[in-house]
């Protein structure tokens, strides 16, 4: 089973499936609403049995669509992967299928998906946080999050309670040498403290 | 007395009963002694000897046997890939060491080969060298890590002194390559740090024909260990379906019977040109991934020996490399130009195509893969880190249930996963 041949295939049964640029597998993009279809048509006709990977890329703010979930699956027999993308259709409350009914694995990945990006996966048995904890108030692979963090309580709120202490964000926006995301210029992607509120000389605020 | 046990659902039931069975049989209690038994949560870590770092599993009780485990995970977690859009490709590589710790050479490797699909650059046939050396003494010094680390799991504390001892041999050989013993970041994308020292090629050689031997002796003392066996044997199994299921990868996947490894059907780094075989367990329980594991070390030691006897000459960096590989140190303190080079590769970073890449390497503990996305440009738009650990740890709800406590901890050290990596 080569590439071209799950292409070609793919293609005839899913006309809505586009090739989606790629260096390296086969990709394509399907609508959200035929992802499943499309991952069950590839597990069950052409051997792709293992989900490797779920995850999405947030194309930041204002862009739509905004969110993109990306999925690989490999194949034990063949050893090739096919990428797989869909758009989500709302971009301030994004969903998309789970596809948790047809791999177990895509369970945590899931869950990984929810937490950093907030998107909702229909169908999950179980979507809750899984590296942040239960009620942190934001998404933090997005775009807009920054990378130093935002205050937030302690999870714990007893001892919030008790110590008054909070979840600070990193000083000099997480380090002195930051890169910026981005087309610009060479004085503004330069590497330099962000946050210049204190240094060597100055204390810490 | 009741005569019923309380168990959630029969399938949970019947493999309690039979690990009561099991237990009650050892402790030579007659078997018809019934209980009443009440549930019990109990929270294991996330600071435990057996967890291999910060997992919590929240159990749920029947006596000694879980009828409910659920992995929190979490508490490691550092936003590798939040820090990755943030900076410069070249500027992520420490980064990865910290994913598995046990074997940062590994990682890096894996990272730089992603990023080298994305830029298309293709090692000469020395890097590649280099880089698979160095992935093998890894995957060895991370297997002998999980080998001792398992031992005391299980009660067997001399394993421990044993895989150290030669582990410290290796850590020796990291450090005279790279500086650190640990966190080594020896990678470049498009090559190596720097070539190999002098003499090197020789004192690894001289470790694996000592080591052989070593190794031999130090699983003589689990193999047909009759107390390892106990512990082991026919606990946490995972059938071969399940592991495909849950998306386990590395020696659990190969433990379970499942021939992948990705170093020989999708090879890199000119894994095709040495010959190895590729270990599968039986049955796919907690002996079958031990077995596994010591079988990998051995493989090890012969790809090693093959690629040090025909260790090739040249250049240990890609040649198109140069607007990625910082120029060499004297040249950029003498010459104009590859002062202006390495200040764009500081200040912009690597000029890589748009695209995207997905790309997973042979770890010691699975296959870890990297998704990088590139917009153009210094800096990646996203980098999504496929970390085998997290994947392995996911299966652990199904594999717990029906086992006894102490077989928890002799599933977990048979997993063999590193938090680092799970959380990122």
């Amino acid at each position: 089973m080569t590439a071209a041949e799950v292409t070609t295939a793919l293609k005839e049964k899913f006309p809505q499936a586009t090739a989606r640029e790629s260096l390296d597998w086969p990709a394509f993009n399907v609508p959200a609403a035929e992802a499943m279809a499309v991952l069950k048509y590839l597990r069950d006709e052409f051997a792709y049995d293992m989900l490797t990977d779920v995850t999405a890329i947030d194309w930041s703010a204002g862009k739509s669509p905004r969110f993109t979930v990306v999925w690989h699956v490999f194949s034990t027999a063949q050893h090739t992967y096919v990428r797989l993308a869909a758009d989500c259709p709302a971009d301030a409350a994004p969903a998309m299928p789970s596809a948790t009914g047809l791999w177990p694995g895509a369970n945590w990945h899931e869950r990984e998906t929810y937490d950093m990006f907030g998107i909702i996966f229909e169908g999950h048995p179980d979507l809750r946080r899984i590296l942040m904890w239960e009620g942190y108030p934001y998404f933090p692979l997005r775009k807009e999050f920054p990378l130093s963090g935002i205050e937030t309580d302690l999870p714990d709120v007893e001892i919030a309670a008790e110590t008054k202490a909070k979840l600070i964000p990193a000083p000099m926006m997480g380090g002195p040498f930051v890169a910026s995301t981005g087309e610009m210029g060479l004085g503004d992607a330069e590497p330099k403290a962000k946050d210049e509120s204190w240094s060597e000389r100055r204390e810490k605020p | 007395m009741p005569t019923e046990h309380t168990f959630p659902d029969s399938a949970a039931k019947a493999a309690g009963v039979q690990a009561h069975a099991r237990a009650v049989a050892q402790a030579g209690v007659p078997a018809a002694t019934e209980f009443e038994t009440e549930k019990m949560s109990l929270s294991m870590g996330p600071s435990h000897p057996s967890t291999h770092g910060v997992l919590r599993i929240q159990m749920e009780l029947d006596g000694e046997i879980v009828t409910k485990a659920e992995p929190v995970v979490g508490y490691l977690h550092r936003g590798d890939e939040k820090i990755a859009e943030n900076m410069t490709y070249n500027q992520f590589v420490p980064y990865t060491d910290r994913l598995d710790y046990l074997a940062p050479l590994a990682n890096n490797v894996a990272y730089a080969i992603a990023v080298e699909r994305l830029a298309k650059l293709e090692l000469p046939p020395r890097g590649q060298a280099i880089r698979v050396i160095v992935c093998e003494m890894a995957r060895i010094s991370a297997h002998l890590m999980g080998l001792g680390a398992y031992g005391i799991d299980v009660g067997a504390w001399s394993v421990f002194l044993y895989s150290f001892t030669e582990r410290e041999k290796l850590y020796k050989l990291f450090e005279e390559l790279t500086g650190a013993r640990f966190t080594t970041s020896y990678t470049r994308i498009g090559g190596v740090a720097r070539d190999v020292p002098e003499g090197w090629i020789g004192r690894v050689d001289a470790f694996c024909d000592q080591f052989l031997p070593i190794l031999e002796e130090t699983l003589k003392l689990l193999t047909r260990n009759k107390i390892f066996l106990d512990r082991t044997e026919g606990i946490g199994v995972i059938s071969k379906e399940d592991a495909i299921a849950y998306g386990l990868t590395g020696p659990n996947l190969r433990g379970s019977g499942v021939p992948l490894d990705l170093r020989k059907d999708k090879p890199y780094s000119g894994y095709e040109q040495y010959e190895f075989d590729v270990p599968v367990g039986s049955r796919g329980d907690c002996y079958d991934r031990y077995l596994v594991r010591g079988e990998e070390m051995r493989q090890s030691v012969r790809i090693l020996k093959q690629a040090l006897a025909k260790f090739p000459g040249g250049e240990w960096y890609a040649k198109d490399a140069r607007k990625i590989f910082a120029p060499p140190k004297d040249k950029i303190l003498t010459s104009m130009e590859e002062l202006i080079q390495n200040f764009m590769l500081v200040t912009e970073g690597p000029q890589m195509p748009a695209g995207e890449v997905y790309f997973e390497a042979e770890n010691p503990k699975g296959a870890l893969g990297f998704y990088v996305v590139s917009k153009g440009g210094g800096v990646p738009w996203r980098v999504k880190i496929r970390s085998p650990s997290f994947c392995n740890l996911s299966i652990l709800p199904k594999v717990c249930v029906g086992a006894m406590i102490s077989d928890v901890v002799s599933i977990l050290g048979s997993l063999d996963f590193v938090m680092g990596e799970c959380d990122r």
